[in-house]
């Protein structure tokens, strides 16, 4: 049984997780730049799935290697991302829905 | 190292320093690290329809956070009674086990009930999976599509959990509990963990 460790009482990492939610909603209506709540945002909900994983997940308690096959998805998942990043390059300009659906000029 | 091996030298080990506490808790790692593509692949293709679009509508204006964050709570807490089940069963206090797994199971419920709730109010105030009054169209189905497949995952771990509670409710292998209830705990804790990705890149961000 893995359960069998020490580290942080359940009740603690549910009053993280519950803090963290309220930062959250409040971090939203901040009047700071949206980059910067958008970091916060994102820094926050790693922090809280971290949480989740180690302890409620047992990760922190379990094999090396057992934590290293958890990792994976969090690996592929920033190379997905940074290989979207010279399509978001090539686009010229953003574009709205009334621009997509507008015929083209000459075609009938 | 097996007896096996030790017994007979010629004989290849079973075992290696990458073998398992538990074939079936492997089993269900390598099951949530593919559906955590899953849901990683969606997320990504979200981020860039919402980085090509000049009109999308901000999510926390039209979304409504009170009731998600409400449902983010519920999540948490029935993680937590998730976890406590699980020790229960360690104390060998059968109650306590069904009572915690019946509250699990309440929680994924009443998240579901929120979920047609918050569903069927967007849609009468416009939000179409194929449109909506606000801005671009992708908005809706992006919308619909991610939190409509994390909402399926709540609803096979309802369907799971309850499973689950029916055969430790009747067995009396606390060994054999534990890793049942184990090995649905970390699906479970994991449909806690996307949720939390969802409600921040859905309708925080």
């Amino acid at each position: 049984m893995a359960g069998t460790h020490a580290g942080p009482s359940y009740m603690t990492i549910f009053w993280w997780l519950f803090a963290l939610t309220i930062i959250e909603v409040g971090v939203i209506f901040m009047p700071i730049a949206k980059v910067v709540i958008a970091i916060l945002l994102i820094s926050l909900a790693i922090s809280k799935a971290s949480l989740v994983a180690m302890y409620f997940m047992h990760l922190r308690f379990e094999r090396l290697t057992l934590g290293l096959i958890a990792i994976t998805p969090l690996f592929l998942g920033t190379l997905l991302v940074f290989i979207l990043v010279p399509d978001h390059a090539a686009i010229p300009h953003r574009t709205s829905d009334a621009v997509k659906i507008a015929p083209a000029a000459g075609h009938k | 190292m097996s007896q096996v091996a030790t017994m007979h030298p010629g004989v290849e080990p079973a075992e290696s320093p990458l073998t398992p506490e538990s074939w079936g808790k492997l089993g269900m790692w390598i099951f949530l690290v593919g559906d955590a593509m899953g849901f990683g692949t969606l997320l990504a293709g979200y981020g860039a329809m919402r980085y090509g679009s000049a009109d999308w509508p901000n999510p926390y204006e039209h979304l409504g956070i009170s009731l998600t964050a409400f449902m983010t709570f519920l999540l948490i807490c029935s993680s937590v009674t998730m976890v406590k089940a699980l020790e229960a069963i360690k104390l060998e206090r059968p109650g306590h086990v069904k009572l915690f797994l019946s509250l699990t199971i309440l929680g994924g419920a009443t998240f579901l009930a929120l979920q047609a709730y918050e569903w069927t109010h967007l849609i009468q105030g416009g939000l179409k999976i194929y449109g909506n009054p606000w801005g671009a169209s992708l908005f809706g189905t992006t919308f619909f599509i991610i939190t409509g497949f994390h909402g399926a995952h709540v609803t096979g771990g309802v369907i799971y959990l309850s499973t689950i509670l029916a055969v430790v409710s009747k067995s009396r292998n606390t060994a054999r509990n534990y890793l049942l209830t184990e090995i649905a705990g970390l699906y479970w804790h994991f449909v806690d963990l996307v949720w939390i990705m969802v409600f921040t890149f859905i309708y925080l961000l």
